[in-house]
């Protein structure tokens, strides 16, 4: 078990033939993902094949995608400018979860996608995030493979690199994921810790959950409430930008802390109310997931 | 990116809202052409900085010690007399209690004409993320700060989100009106006014928008005594609002982060010692929190980005090498897209274009580690390694000679 995505999650990638889908669309047959689509608007039925020979086909829609292959995943990796209008597509096309790898979409657009799939079944995880991963089955995103293992943690974080550094630390100490999720630093997401959380409450495989947040906004303090009256497995927490200054914008447009609202000390108060098991040290997250167990 | 309230006027008014006449005066003398061209009896000198509070700023000698003028927004009498604050303000730095303790430099003031004001209110929009719609606020309360209002009161401010495709409605519009207790045709102005400004909002791909005060005169009319705008970078990263980036003011920027910028890097300038280099946002903070932990203070966050070249990985290094303040480096990467390879090589051939004096400290991990490893340790540089951020913390601060 493992939440959302697994061996039989079939992929089409949208964006394959560019530079991004192609260097991670190899990532993922490397890593035994089953990629069985591409589609890049006017480029369809151009030859694609990955590094050890693996052909996938190229298509000009989604739709026409889900129609000769069946997949019923896409993985995002059109720029900016062009990418909600892909996961919509996706959505439009009954594609069931597109993860949008993108960053630098702007927030109108992410609004205008929040308010279409609103309406629509599908799930997205991102944007800008690292996607999705269920270690030894599939990964969905650019996250690096080998730093996996799998097991019966589950990983959900704002961060890309930092979940990667979590991950690292419990692989270091055996401890080894269900699935692994980087919802992504975007202010307008499709996907938040809530929904994740629930996902990982119910998966009967994982048995305990790191949460890794970041100032600004108020997820942390969202989550810390669903925690407290849903969630009975143990949940570690870290939330990054303990030290960053007011009003500035660290890196991620949805890390910042805006009239003394989204500081870390607030959502580690709520956390720890909620019964959760917070770590102030980044370097200290894997082992005190351990000691929880 | 923002903009300074005489620009943000002037969007303001593109769209239909009320704003006063006035004028920008780059020297006191234009302040004073200004100010006879308004031809009022009074007219008010206002500080162009980004920051806010400059009401209650207070202009400062070069040495940021004698206080050349209290309050940055004045009001005159006469050309003459606005000729003189401008002078007393052109060219000093006004602290405020946004600006930080240096303040910023004052290169223009903005002389507008006065008007007899018989309420201050607050509208602003700003994007709700939960609900992942805009929402417009009021309150009755102008002049202060809405997150002031919103801790002592928070029912004190009226709250309409809207749909950005069908935009606010009419009875949302009039909902807020009546909250404000509008009357007659200053009502019928303002649900007029409040769509044309959500439009804007969306149309401009604006993150932050607010008139703070709005204000009622007494004939009854409305208009926007201040405005404080801010635009979504990646709209602008994007090209997709060419008339609001030509009003860029790097002036107002701080100059590492505008040429970190420029080089596609995430800078962000802070009052530390410990100078950090780390890819993905979330890495970086976290590793200026652990710096802090360990006793040192991060002189920067430098998120490097998980695409980023050989280049811009030495154009990162110059960077951090640039600020005096910094003892030593931390280089925090975790692979992923950004290969530890390229990322040491760029470290390789920055150091020998630049003549290093600090120690650094360099914890690599993930993708083509090894290779990455291996190039650091063939380059003859003096690299401290670190097997994880922890350590990589603790040494960094102990080669600074900060350890407590």
């Amino acid at each position: 078990m493992s939440i959302l995505v697994d061996k039989n999650t079939k992929i089409v990638v949208q964006g394959l033939t560019g530079e991004a889908g192609t260097t991670h669309g190899n990532g993922m047959l490397e890593y035994g993902s089953a990629v069985v689509a591409g589609v890049t608007p006017g480029k369809g039925g151009t030859p694609w094949e990955s590094k050890k020979g693996v052909k996938v086909p190229v298509f000009n829609t989604v739709e026409e995608a889900v129609e000769k292959t069946g997949c019923n995943a896409s993985v995002i990796f059109v720029p900016g400018a062009g990418a909600a209008d892909s996961v919509m597509e996706a959505a439009a096309a009954g594609i069931p979860l597109a993860v949008c790898i993108t960053e630098g979409i702007s927030i109108m657009d992410e609004v205008r996608l929040r308010t279409f799939l609103k309406e629509r079944k599908t799930r997205m995880i991102g944007p800008n995030c690292p996607g999705i991963i269920t270690p030894g089955e599939t990964k969905l995103g650019i996250m690096p493979g080998y730093i996996h293992k799998p097991g019966d943690i589950g990983v959900v974080s704002r961060s890309g690199t930092l979940t990667y550094e979590v991950v690292w630390q419990l692989t270091n100490l055996g401890l080894g994921q269900s699935s692994a999720i980087g919802i992504g630093g975007d202010p307008v997401q499709g996907t938040d810790f809530i929904d994740v959380l629930d996902l990982f409450n119910r998966d009967a495989k994982t048995r305990a959950i790191v949460m890794v947040g970041e100032i600004g906004g108020t997820m942390e303090e969202e989550a810390a409430e669903f925690i407290k009256k849903n969630v009975k497995k143990p949940v570690v927490a870290f939330i990054g930008g303990q030290t960053a200054p007011p009003g500035k914008r660290m890196g991620h447009a949805g890390a910042i802390i805006q009239g003394g609202k989204g500081t870390a000390a607030a959502k580690y108060e709520a956390l720890q109310s909620a019964g959760v098991k917070t770590v102030v040290s980044p370097a200290d997250i894997g082992k005190t997931l351990k000691s929880v167990l | 990116m923002n903009l300074h309230e005489f620009q943000a006027k002037q969007v303001l008014s593109k769209a239909g809202f009320p704003i006063l006449a006035g004028h920008v005066a780059e020297t006191p003398d234009q302040a004073a052409d200004a100010f006879t061209k308004l031809g009022g009896p009074l007219a008010v000198v206002k500080s162009q900085i980004h920051a806010g509070g400059r009401g209650k700023g207070t202009v400062y000698e070069k040495d940021l010690k004698t206080v050349r003028l209290q309050g940055g927004v004045k009001l005159a009498k006469s050309a003459d007399e606005a000729k003189q604050l401008a002078e007393r303000i052109l060219g000093y730095p006004l602290v405020t209690k946004q600006s930080g303790p240096k303040g910023r430099i004052v290169r223009r003031v903005y002389v507008e004409a006065g008007c007899d004001i018989d309420r201050e209110l607050y509208l602003g929009i700003v994007l709700d993320r939960k609900a992942g719609k805009p929402c417009l606020m009021a309150s009755k309360q102008g002049g202060m700060e809405i997150e002031e209002v919103a801790a002592r009161d928070p029912k004190a401010i009226l709250k309409e989100h809207f749909d950005i495709a069908l935009g606010i409605q009419g009875y949302q519009s009039r909902r807020i009106a009546f909250g404000l207790e509008l009357k007659g045709d200053t009502f019928k102005q303002f649900v007029k006014l409040a769509p044309a400004l959500c439009r804007m909002y969306v149309e401009r791909d604006c993150s932050l928008l607010e008139i703070n005060p709005l204000v009622v005169t007494k004939q009854g009319a409305i208009v926007a005594l201040d405005g404080k705008i801010g635009i979504d970078d990646r709209a602008i990263e994007m090209k997709k609002q060419p008339e609001l980036e030509a009003m860029r003011d790097i002036g107002e920027e701080d100059p590492i982060e505008y040429e970190a910028t420029s080089y596609g890097l995430n800078y962000v300038s802070m009052e530390g010692n410990i100078g950090c280099m780390v890819n993905g946002a979330g890495l970086a903070m976290a590793t200026m929190d652990i710096i802090k932990q360990a006793g040192g203070a991060p002189a920067n966050f430098l998120d490097v980005g998980g695409g980023a070249n050989k280049d811009q990985v030495k154009k990162a290094f110059k960077l951090l090498l640039a600020n005096p303040e910094v003892k030593a480096l931390f280089i925090n990467i975790f692979g992923g897209i950004l290969r530890c390879d390229v990322l040491a090589q760029g470290i390789v051939d920055a150091v020998k274009e630049v003549d290093v004096k600090i120690p650094i400290v360099v914890r690599l991990e993930g993708t083509n580690v090894e290779i990455g490893r291996e190039i650091l340790k063939n380059s003859g540089l003096k690299i401290i390694p670190a097997a994880d951020m922890g350590e990589g913390a603790r040494k960094v601060i102990e080669a600074a000679g900060l350890k407590r």
